[in-house]
């Protein structure tokens, strides 16, 4: 059953400040209402994407978003910063109202969109039990039911009865997540809250998360950066893309869908170059990436000098797709130094074996020149990326998942 | 989709806006919430200080004694056969009760912004809680006013209860109202521009000046008769006056006075609510 409708959900901001300009549009739109015409502003507006600059005064945070959700379905919104997400859930939980289009509901809609919302530091905890409880919808005598077990939950028994401003923030969140994960909507709407807390509360928090949609069958609408989080809870998803949908399916692709696209973008990085030090006269110009034989790749650099340099010492990193360094190759390890005559060179890192020893997925290199022991020259990040295509691991047609197997793909055997 | 499907939906977020879409069941719903505002008002305002609920005294005993001693002493005020002390307590107890819900009431959405951009719950919720939790103060404020008058009545006073004193409490909900109203509007447009802050700042001490606190309606009539329709055509003046007739048996009860104030009043309230309905909605992305 269709729980919840969205249809054509747009929404429209005005950049920069609010001032006289402000008033005259205000007045434009007003005469337009009043003869009953379209507003005006509606037909501009620019695609929100934060790096262009801007060419309208008004940005589309959403354009267009339809969606539909079960009853007792967990759907996952994923996006990167800007996207749109919290513009969505601002609208969804009736923060705001959409520029254009409507979303209809069968049930009651509370937001998580930040824990302790509304906590008043005076109070005691129990108090702001009551109070956060009662912003977020629960009459007294709900909140009264429920009120030993969220204390129970939050596991701050024994400061309840204390000023919350005496609190130390994690027992504030704790507090506060408690209260929220007591709440019974309909649809719950959830933002970001597992940020917040230790290891030990986050996994707390997700297990209640699990049990609230798959125990009791509530709708959960949940967005978060943290696709662990997102794979764990959600049934499917939707990744939003500069106020637009650019894929609705389920979670696995969409979390796929999302990180390789936000790959493809570091990938196409080569607009930072040159990348220049005035100081040694020395010019990373280009970079690229050659294969060699079968699983091999070379990374070239090419750089420019001004001067004699001598005693350098170059240096690669291999990051994955979470920005982790997973491998480097640098001076101390190949124990080289160079001398580079004024003019161009073209500097190679060989990286033997890259195909067969990674498994499928991006791959971002970081690459540095440096006076050994000495300073930094140029620091390139994120310069340039490779993708490793997925691969058939167990010639089974099933292709392997690197979240599955690790980035690694080991050297090694199983006897008996 | 089916028609009968079409129903079933319990609410619409929709760019469409009513002009009054004032929804009583849902601030039924919230009434708890209500309460708990108020709690949280009357019972935080003073934590962590040594006076405690006494500054709520204080306030109005100390203007009502500079008020005796300037205007009364010093420029010779004529309050009649009332104590000049009461006489002046009683208005700015009255006055003070409109001076706070206006200048709460009109902070609304700054001061609430951040929880209101994170959870729905009606917006009127605020306001309706800060005048219920300022009737609370005035009534504590009433209470030494009572205390006074028995005072000046043992020691022989000229002052006297009358029938009218039974509508005293609709002369406190109007000015309750009219606060609420008037707060409710400038808050919308605060929002937006920030300018009316300032306005309101000093705007409601002039106003304090024509809305007759510090002198009885007749005296401005009298010393005044140019400007003095300044005064007439203050609905707050008239709440005064009366509500200082209903007490102290001074000054004049005008039956046009009371319709014209409720009139008023009431086209206050519901521009108020109208104008709200309409920023509640979309404050978030101006404020």
């Amino acid at each position: 059953m269709v729980i919840l409708k969205a249809k054509n959900i747009s929404k429209q901001y005005r950049l920069g400040l609010v001032g006289t300009g402000t008033i005259s549009h205000d007045l434009n739109r007003w005469w337009a209402g009043i003869r009953g015409k379209e507003d005006p502003y509606l037909k501009v507006g620019a695609v929100n994407d934060r790096s262009t600059k801007a060419d309208s005064d008004y940005v589309w945070a959403l354009r267009d978003i339809n969606f539909e959700v079960n009853k007792g379905e967990v759907l996952g919104i994923i996006g990167k910063n800007g996207a749109g997400k919290s513009t969505l859930l601002k609208i969804l939980s009736r923060v705001t109202i959409p520029t254009t289009g409507e979303i209809k509901t069968k049930g009651r809609i509370a937001s998580l969109l930040e824990v302790g919302t509304g906590f008043h530091p005076e109070l005691t905890g129990r108090e702001n039990i009551y109070l956060n409880g009662a912003i977020l919808g629960m009459t007294k005598a709900e909140i009264k039911a429920k009120e030993q077990e969220i204390i129970d939950f939050s596991g701050c028994e024994r400061y309840v009865d204390t000023p919350v401003k005496r609190y130390s923030s994690g027992m504030t969140v704790r507090l506060a997540f408690a209260v929220a994960a007591h709440l019974e909507p309909d649809i719950l709407v959830i933002d970001e809250v597992l940020a917040v807390g230790d290891a030990e509360f986050q996994k707390k928090a997700i297990g209640k998360m699990q049990d609230i949609s798959k125990g009791d069958g509530r709708t959960v609408l949940f967005v978060s950066h943290n696709m662990a989080a997102v794979k764990s809870l959600c049934s499917r998803a939707i990744v939003l893309e500069h106020g637009k949908t650019v894929f609705e399916g389920e979670t696995d692709d969409a979390v796929d869908f999302y990180l390789e696209n936000a790959n493809t973008i570091l990938k196409s990085r080569t607009n930072i170059f040159p990348l220049e030090n005035t100081n040694y006269g020395i010019i990373f110009k280009n970079i690229f990436i050659k294969e060699i034989e079968q699983s091999s790749i070379c990374v070239k650099l090419l750089v420019d000098t001004k001067l004699e340099i001598k005693n350098i010492g170059f240096g690669i990193k291999i990051k994955d797709f979470n920005d982790i360094v997973i491998g480097s190759i640098t001076p101390a390890i190949t124990g080289e130094s160079f001398n580079l005559k004024k003019g161009e060179s073209e500097i190679s890192f060989y990286l033997k074996n890259f195909l067969t020893l990674f498994s499928g997925g991006n791959y971002y290199f970081d690459v540095w020149v440096a006076k050994p022991k000495l300073e930094m020259i140029i620091y390139g990040e994120n310069v340039i990326g490779y993708v490793i295509p997925k691969k058939d691991r167990f010639s089974t047609g099933v292709f392997h998942e690197r979240n599955k197997h690790g980035i690694i793909n080991m050297e090694g055997t199983i006897t008996m | 989709m089916s028609k009968i499907d079409d129903d079933a939906w319990l609410y619409t977020i929709s760019s469409k806006r009513k002009l009054i879409d004032f929804n009583f069941k849902e601030i039924w719903h919230y009434r708890d919430l209500l309460m708990l505002f108020v709690k949280r008002d009357v019972v935080t305002v003073y934590k962590q200080t040594v006076l405690g609920p006494l500054w709520y005294l204080i306030q109005p005993l100390f203007t009502a004694l500079t008020f005796t001693l300037i205007f009364n002493k010093v420029a010779n005020i004529e309050t009649g056969t009332v104590p000049p002390f009461l006489f002046n307590l009683a208005g700015v107890s009255i006055w003070n009760y409109f001076n706070t819900c206006l200048s709460s009431t009109s902070d609304t959405f700054k001061t609430n912004a951040a929880i209101f951009g994170k959870v729905y719950f009606p917006r009127i919720i605020v306001p309706l809680s800060i005048v219920i939790s300022n009737l609370m103060k005035f009534s504590i404020q009433l209470l030494i006013f009572i205390a006074f008058y028995i005072y000046y009545y043992m020691n022989g006073a000229a002052i006297h209860i009358n029938n009218s004193i039974l509508f005293f409490p609709v002369i406190v909900m109007l000015m309750g109202l009219l606060g609420l109203g008037s707060g409710m509007i400038i808050s919308s447009l605060v929002t937006k521009y920030r300018d009316l802050k300032f306005l309101v700042g000093f705007g409601v001490q002039l106003l304090m000046y024509v809305s007759a606190v510090m002198y009885p309606l007749a005296l401005m009539r009298e010393k005044l008769p140019k400007i003095a329709w300044i005064v007439e055509y203050n609905p707050l003046a008239y709440i005064i006056e009366t509500a200082r007739y209903m007490l102290l048996g001074t000054g004049t009860l005008s039956l046009f006075g009371i319709i014209y104030t409720i009139s008023v009043t009431l086209l206050v309230l519901v521009f108020g609510i109208i104008i709200f309905n309409r920023t509640e909605k979309t404050f978030i992305d101006t404020v």
